[in-house]
């Protein structure tokens, strides 16, 4: 069996597995943990754009509200209804909770990757050598693609087996969109490892590692990254794309049935999601732990923080998202997902393939196209969605004045 | 003894999971044992070091076909329990038996052949001597058999499932005069309306009301 490229795993196996279980431990409390910090920075944050307090009362700025209302969740009363299917009902929190969970096991969270050669992200732990994640397959970014598409059996079979009629509509609406938006997030990924030439993502972030210019954002020319993006943002059923929530016409999607610590859980694989997804993104498009040291002093340390940096920017991204932009209508939904966003990264796909071709055989035109097409179609594509944005506005106002007239003469 | 410990426990989940899908009364639940199924192939195929299988048996199968019979299942609200003592086809039982039989048959067939070759001079080709295992990681065999020898092959399943999606589409969408109705998309009332004359006049009002500004 191959485990990786992983030098732990290259000898002695058993002597292995004390750093295997830190590491496991260590990226699951980190979860945890970040999951918690998440939450509350998502409701300040939200407080903030509001223009209100938000969480205050529980620790100093209301940093332990996540974990009092953790705990109020697992004292409260688990109501299974009866129309339910109970053993579905009870196996579809952790469907959930599993894959985001498994995901973040391939994010290399840190680890020296000054591009020299020197160390390619090792660090030792305990005398051995290893790297900063909980595995490294060969199939790397593939296994999160493998877990995202798990994940929605866990939406799914909650609506299903709840035995009502909203969660049911819910979960439809969710499996609907996890499925059409993971097309355009694998053709996003398959850009970048058409740059990087490997699966793994130890190796993502080694072939990104020449400086800030090699990160994969700007070498696949940003559309991919915009791309992946916000299929991500889809994937996660994050607002703009929460339909399979909007409390407005679902009650709560398909979680409407459940309560108590089962709540919980699917509270937690959101979130946690939300993470991994920032994660992932940090790997795939922006080099993930690498960055200047600057004035600290040299270290697998220096990878951690910036990776924590990057992370954090995004998820501040996604709450500003959340607490900016409206909801999706559901055909929306799906012309953005298999109109647009699929055609255009197949489209780039190509591209890039084309590019790639003409630098092996040295036709040196290609890469001044390259880049320029890279920035050209990217603004374009920004400058398009806000248009987008700005149109739908306008429309909806023309026709709701277009109504008033109508209805005065 | 890793990998025997590793397929003894993936062989139970993929036996069990097996029997769950023909024992399982509620349609649904047998989806569940498929999915279990799926995944101990998948480690099957892992401890086989064909990751790459490994991780299209989940994203492939387990992701996408069996959500797929999820949807059926849910969508038609075949989803109850149902009475097996009825046969929809005359005589299936007896021919599911033969059916079965044969396929049990030559799956031992395949395996003694197989501890035969194992044994004797005739090894199974493909297993450590193979031409193609010559350092290259799975993945990197893959595409490049499928990009070199099997490529006409390749192109004729991506063209026959183009086929299939178009196909799909085509025999779906049909436009029906009541569907112009509720159709309040602006680009498609520039197609010549299907219904009878009389009925133009009405989908016309319904076709001034402006969209949420799609296409606008």
């Amino acid at each position: 069996m191959i485990l990786g490229q992983d030098p732990l795993y290259a000898g002695d196996v058993w002597g292995a597995l004390p750093v295997t279980l830190l590491k496991v431990v260590a990226a699951f409390a980190f979860l945890l943990v970040s999951v918690m910090l998440n939450i509350w920075f998502l409701r300040k944050v939200i407080s903030d754009f509001q223009n209100r307090v938000g969480p205050n009362i529980a620790g100093p700025w209301g940093i332990l509200q996540t974990l009092a209302d953790g705990i109020k969740l697992f004292f409260k009363e688990d109501l299974v209804p009866d129309n339910a299917d109970r053993f579905t009902f009870k196996l579809a929190p952790y469907l959930s909770l599993v894959p985001a969970f498994l995901t973040f096991a391939i994010v290399p969270i840190g680890g020296d990757f000054n591009g020299d050669g020197s160390r390619d992200g090792l660090v030792t732990i305990f005398g051995k050598d290893t790297f900063l994640q909980v595995a490294d397959p060969p199939i790397g970014i593939l296994f999160f693609l493998a877990m995202s598409s798990l994940a929605i059996y866990g939406v799914m079979l909650a609506g299903w087996s709840s035995g009502s009629k909203y969660p049911l509509l819910g979960s439809v609406r969710a499996s609907a969109q996890m499925v059409s938006y993971e097309a355009a997030l694998g053709l996003a990924v398959a850009a970048v490892v058409l740059q990087s030439g490997s699966l793994s993502t130890h190796d993502m972030v080694l072939s990104q590692s020449a400086g800030f210019t090699s990160w994969a954002i700007f070498t696949t020319g940003v559309v991919p990254f915009v791309v992946f993006f916000i299929a991500g943002t889809a994937e996660l059923n994050h607002p703009p794309f929460d339909l399979v929530e909007a409390e407005q016409e679902l009650v709560g999607g398909f979680h409407t049935e459940y309560s108590s610590i089962r709540f919980a859980l699917f509270f937690l694989a959101e979130f946690m999601n939300q993470i991994t997804i920032g994660a992932i993104i940090v790997t795939l498009f922006l080099g993930g732990p690498q960055g200047p040291s600057l004035f600290l002093p040299d270290g697998w340390w220096v990878g951690t923080i910036w990776f924590f940096l990057k992370l954090s920017f995004f998820l501040f991204a996604f709450v500003w998202i959340r607490a900016t932009l409206p909801r999706f209508r559901y055909d929306q939904l799906m012309d953005l997902g298999w109109k647009f966003l699929i055609p255009l990264s197949l489209f780039w796909l190509i591209l890039l393939s084309g590019l790639r071709i003409g630098d092996t055989n040295n036709w040196a035109l290609g890469n001044y196209v390259g880049w320029f097409l890279g920035w050209f179609a990217g603004a374009a594509f920004l400058g398009s969605l806000l248009s987008m944005a700005v149109n739908t506005a306008r429309a909806d106002r023309l026709a709701e004045a277009a109504e008033k007239e109508a209805s005065r003469g | 003894m890793a990998e025997f410990v590793t397929f003894a426990v993936a062989a139970a989940l993929i036996g069990a999971g097996g029997l769950g899908v023909i024992t399982a009364r509620n349609p649904v639940h047998s989806a569940l044992f498929l999915i279990q199924t799926l995944i101990g192939v998948a480690i099957l195929f892992v401890v086989q070091d064909a990751h790459f299988l490994a991780a299209v048996q989940v994203v492939v199968y387990a992701g996408a076909i069996v959500i797929l019979f999820l949807f059926v299942i849910m969508l038609l609200g075949v989803d109850k329990a149902e009475d097996l003592g009825v046969e929809p086809i005359a005589g299936q039982k007896p021919l599911a038996v033969v059916v079965g039989a044969a396929l049990a048959a030559s799956g031992v067939v395949t395996v003694v052949v197989a501890v035969d070759g194992a044994t004797g001079s005739a090894a199974a080709p493909g297993i450590g001597e193979n031409a193609l295992d010559n350092g290259y990681t799975d993945i990197e065999r893959i595409g490049r058999v499928l990009f070199t020898d099997y490529l006409l092959a390749f192109q004729i399943t991506a063209a026959l499932l183009t086929i299939a999606v178009v196909g799909a589409v085509v025999l779906t969408r049909t436009v029906r005069a009541d569907d112009l109705l509720d159709d309040l998309d602006p680009l498609s009332m520039d197609v010549a309306p299907l219904a009878p004359a009389g009925a133009n006049d009405e989908q016309h009002v319904s076709a001034d009301q402006p969209d949420h500004g799609e296409g606008s």
